[in-house]
């Protein structure tokens, strides 16, 4: 049976009415296909192999016609070599070991007599060739790059792209035969040379500085094709070759960055172009686009860079919105180098907002976001949250990270600053990010004049409505922590509001309630109700009767901070004032919150629980728990008769050597030690240095201490030993008493 | 790098015409690829531009009658440019058929193929001559050895 032709399979699959009719044409057409592969016809192999094609843009699989593809290859005919080359393009890749068998062929093809032959070789190495194949077939390659036939040449330099992109390495054996390439009238290897040029220049920097010597060349080609009459070969809409013209300008932009006499060679040709091409059409804004990143990239001068940023604020007024696009991705890239210039345009770049095509109002809000300074803030911002109010999903967490950012930066007054943040958080509340939670919290601790207006207005925010997570984060943390304020109406900058605490708990029990809430926000909730327990004062009871209630919670977070709660009100009543205290301001090092009013409570709190309470309660709060300011364990130099040393420790900031130590005398008799004296020495390799202490009297009951400071210089950094010896008046006897210190921990002096 | 990375030609009811990859991709993942683009664009009105950010690539895409054109560039490229590009695969489809419409696509996508492989090879340009590109088709068909399998000019 003569299998059907390619066009008569496709006319019947076209008539199937289902997908099923379909399928079963296919199968059909498949098993007949199957059974003349077996057959070994050469005769209809291409027919059939075509039909396979067809049959695999559909979706079926095809992958029993790959070895036939080979054979059709391999085959001396033409048309076989034809339709087995895309099969072997569409059906087969470099991660099917078969694909190796076809690196033979090619060679053989790439030297054949018929330069179309040449041709369907050439392209298909250089569409998928494997590194092995490009390793085996380089030399052939480079050879056909530099033939006379300019229809093969630039075959073979898209080839050789193809092999540098897959093998780096063999870069280097294609740098004689690019010795005149741009040399050439032909326009297609012009093109092909200008792309394989390119590619090597970006990759070496040593072939830069070598090909930086093109750059008049590139330049006159450049000319000419601006300058040359109609070329109906290479004409679009009244511009020469816009293909060639955008890359030789690309070519430029790479050759004349970072090199002053490169960029100058440069400037007339790219003033010229910018200045005289047609913008009419889309082909004329096309070769503008690229000689606009081209100037902007090199080292032009000032008017030229003025001219190119002008052409980009023209692209945005232009009605074509694929032109207004790409004015915005250039501005972007621009306004870190340009900022003034770019400044010009920003109303136009905020009408960009309000635009209909997603891209384009992504990247107006990104170079919003640019441009906004100490000037313009304010009616940046309103532009800003306006959008914020109506942009889609998608924008709005970076927006409000934005916002955010730039609110911190530039917002002329404290109170804008927060009524900036509770737009934020009441229009997109539940679109912030997670890690915008602490940083707000810092920045309303550290507004300290606005405590109250800031939890009134967060507190009428969250009445109405306790769904947007993050927005009840930063309410709860701020009704805990600044709820005596809000029930005493203390606000100052607006009306303040008559609220019970009992009210005020009812809103944060509801938070609790709610399965709305996340557990994260419950923990927020659950500790802002403890910690009014130090703030209110008629409502403790309900406030130990609810921390109770969570003793049993589900949410194991919840259970364990009520059970500590708990135990806060029951064993450490006396420690709870100290604990839920007010926040201090915070300082912020490096990323790690720095806690300084803490440490003295710290001292008082020694018991492994104590410490996991207190941490908990720092972490809820969105800090990273860091207790010490310095991070070195304190430890106990001396405790003999009633009288106990410590030493606390801290490494210079600049001078890594120098460790500078805290002694803090105390004294548990009842009665007052007098005169006392601190002396200290070190080993020969050490200096010491001994500050004024703070008093030579160490009260008793361990009611006060004496504090001194220790500079030593350990230049060698060796383990540091000391020896102290102590006098002062006691009982009416004077002590005296002489000790060893050993006990210094290692990141006290390593 | 700037190349184009693949090129994708589909019918307003998503049916693929033909499919150019340069790059390597599983099987698989291409048809993945394929449904998800194929919705995106065929979702996108008349207002917007004809750029689509799609992952770290961008899709470059024109309708031409029935015929949905997509290309999908290196984020640095020139956008413009590859709607020029585009156009031209046009010109030069349709200088090769007469009046080139979707079945010539259709039963002649091996020749749709052979076009565009004379225009692009690994995702960069060749040929700036529309006359170079479709004379090398022409006298490529010259040399085939059985004529009433793809003759010249199609019958349908």
């Amino acid at each position: 049976i003569v299998p059907s032709v390619l066009r008569e399979l496709i006319r019947t699959i076209r008539t199937a009415r289902t997908q099923a009719e379909e399928r079963e044409m296919i199968q059909k057409e498949c098993a007949a296909i199957r059974s003349s592969f077996r057959e070994e016809d050469n005769t209809y192999r291409c027919r059939n192999v075509a039909k396979l094609l067809y049959m695999h843009m559909l979706g079926y699989p095809a992958h029993f016609g790959q070895l036939e593809c080979l054979k059709l290859i391999a085959s001396q005919k033409f048309t076989d070599k034809r339709i087995g080359y895309l099969g072997a393009m569409l059906l087969l890749d470099e991660r099917q070991d078969v694909h190796l068998l076809m690196t033979n062929c090619i060679k053989n093809d790439l030297n054949h007599s018929t330069q179309y032959v040449q041709g369907l070789a050439l392209c298909t190495l250089g569409c998928m060739g494997s590194s092995e194949m490009c390793r085996d077939l380089a030399g052939e390659v480079e050879k056909l790059l530099k033939t006379s036939n300019s229809y093969l040449r630039k075959k073979a330099a898209l080839c050789a792209v193809h092999v540098i992109r897959k093998v780096p390495e063999l870069m280097e054996m294609f740098l004689p035969a690019t010795k005149n390439l741009l040399n050439e009238k032909n326009h297609g290897v012009l093109h092909t040379s200008v792309v394989l040029l390119t590619e090597m220049c970006e990759r070496s920097p040593d072939m830069l500085a070598h090909f930086r010597k093109l750059v008049p060349q590139l330049v006159r080609i450049l000319k000419n094709l601006i300058m040359s009459g109609y070329s109906p070969e290479h004409d679009v809409s009244g511009i020469s070759d816009p293909f060639l013209q955008v890359r030789i300008l690309r070519l430029l932009r790479i050759l004349g960055r970072n090199d002053d006499d490169s960029s100058e060679a440069m400037n007339d040709i790219l003033a010229q172009v910018a200045t005289n091409t047609e913008t009419s059409k889309n082909v004329g804004n096309a070769i503008l686009y690229e000689t606009v990143l081209t100037i902007m990239d090199i080292k032009s001068e000032s008017g030229l860079r003025v001219l190119a940023i002008n052409i980009l604020g023209r692209f945005l007024l232009n009605n074509d919105k694929n032109i207004r696009y790409v004015a915005l991705t250039s501005l972007l890239k621009t306004v870190q180098t340009d900022h003034n210039a770019v400044q010009r345009h920003r109303s136009t770049i905020v009408d960009c907002l309000k635009d209909l095509d997603v891209s384009i109002k992504r990247r107006a809000m990104e170079l919003s976001f640019a441009l906004v300074n100490g000037n313009n803030v304010r009616g940046m911002m309103k532009e800003l949250l306006y959008f914020l109010d109506s942009c889609e999903p998608e924008f709005k967490a970076d927006c409000a990270s934005g916002i955010f950012l730039a609110a911190e930066k530039y917002a002329p007054s404290k109170r804008w600053h927060i009524d900036t943040i509770m737009r934020v958080l009441t229009t997109a509340g539940s679109y912030v990010r997670d890690d915008a939670v602490p940083n707000l919290i810092q920045l309303i601790t550290n507004s300290v004049e606005m405590h109250a207006y800031t939890v009134q207005r967060l507190y009428k925010a969250i009445l109405g409505d306790y769904s947007q997570q993050p927005l009840v984060q930063v309410a709860s943390w701020c009704i805990g922590e600044y709820g005596d304020l809000l029930v005493s109406g203390q606000c100052e900058e607006e009306e303040p509001i008559q609220v019970t605490e009992d009210e005020v708990l009812d809103i944060l029990e509801s938070v609790l309630i709610s399965n709305m809430s996340a557990s994260v926000t419950r923990g927020y909730a659950l500790t802002a109700i403890m910690k009014l327990s130090t703030r209110f004062t008629c409502t403790v009871n309900r406030i130990k009767k609810v921390v109770s209630i969570y003793g049993s919670s589900i949410d194991v977070e919840l259970q364990q901070r009520a059970v500590e709660y708990n135990a806060l009100f029951k064993k450490y009543d006396h420690m709870r004032p100290a604990l839920l205290e007010r926040m201090p301001t915070l300082e912020r090092e490096k990323g790690v919150h720095l806690i300084f009013r803490r440490v003295h409570v710290w001292g008082k709190v020694n018991t492994l629980y104590d410490v996991e309470n207190y941490l908990q309660i720092l972490e809820i709060n969105g800090f990273h728990a860091v207790l010490f300011s310095t991070g070195i364990p304190s430890i106990t130099a001396y405790n003999k008769n009633g009288l106990k040393i410590d030493f606390t420790f801290e490494r210079s900031n600049t001078n890594p050597s120098v460790t500078v130590i805290t002694i803090q005398a105390s004294n548990s008799t009842e009665l007052d030690m007098t005169d006392f004296v601190f002396q200290a020495a070190v080993p020969k390799t050490f200096q010491l240095q001994l500050l004024s202490p703070s008093s030579s009297v160490i009260p008793a009951f361990n009611s006060g201490t004496i504090t001194q400071v220790i500079k030593v210089l350990n230049p060698q950094k060796q383990q540091l030993r000391m020896r102290i010896k102590l006098t002062y008046n006691h009982k009416g006897s004077a002590m005296q008493d002489l000790a060893e210190v050993n006990n210094f921990p290692p990141q006290s002096w390593q | 790098m700037w190349k184009i990375h693949f090129i994708l030609l589909f019918s307003r009811q998503g049916k693929l015409r033909l499919q150019k990859w340069y790059t390597t991709l599983p099987d698989k993942e291409k048809k993945k690829i394929i449904r998800e683009i194929v919705q995106i664009i065929l979702s996108r009105n008349q207002k917007t531009s004809s750029f689509v950010d799609w992952k770290d690539l961008k899709l470059v895409y024109k309708r031409y009658a029935s015929l949905y054109f997509c290309c999908a560039i290196e984020d640095q490229d020139n956008e413009l440019l590859t709607l020029e590009v585009v156009h031209r695969y046009v010109e030069l489809l349709d200088r090769y058929f007469g009046n080139v419409c979707e079945l010539d696509i259709i039963f002649n996508f091996e020749k749709a193929y052979f076009i565009l492989d004379e225009f692009i090879i690994g995702g960069e340009v060749q040929e700036t001559s529309k006359r170079s590109a479709v004379k090398a088709i022409e006298d490529s068909d010259m040399l085939q050895e059985t004529v009433e399998e793809y003759m010249n000019k199609p019958a349908f």
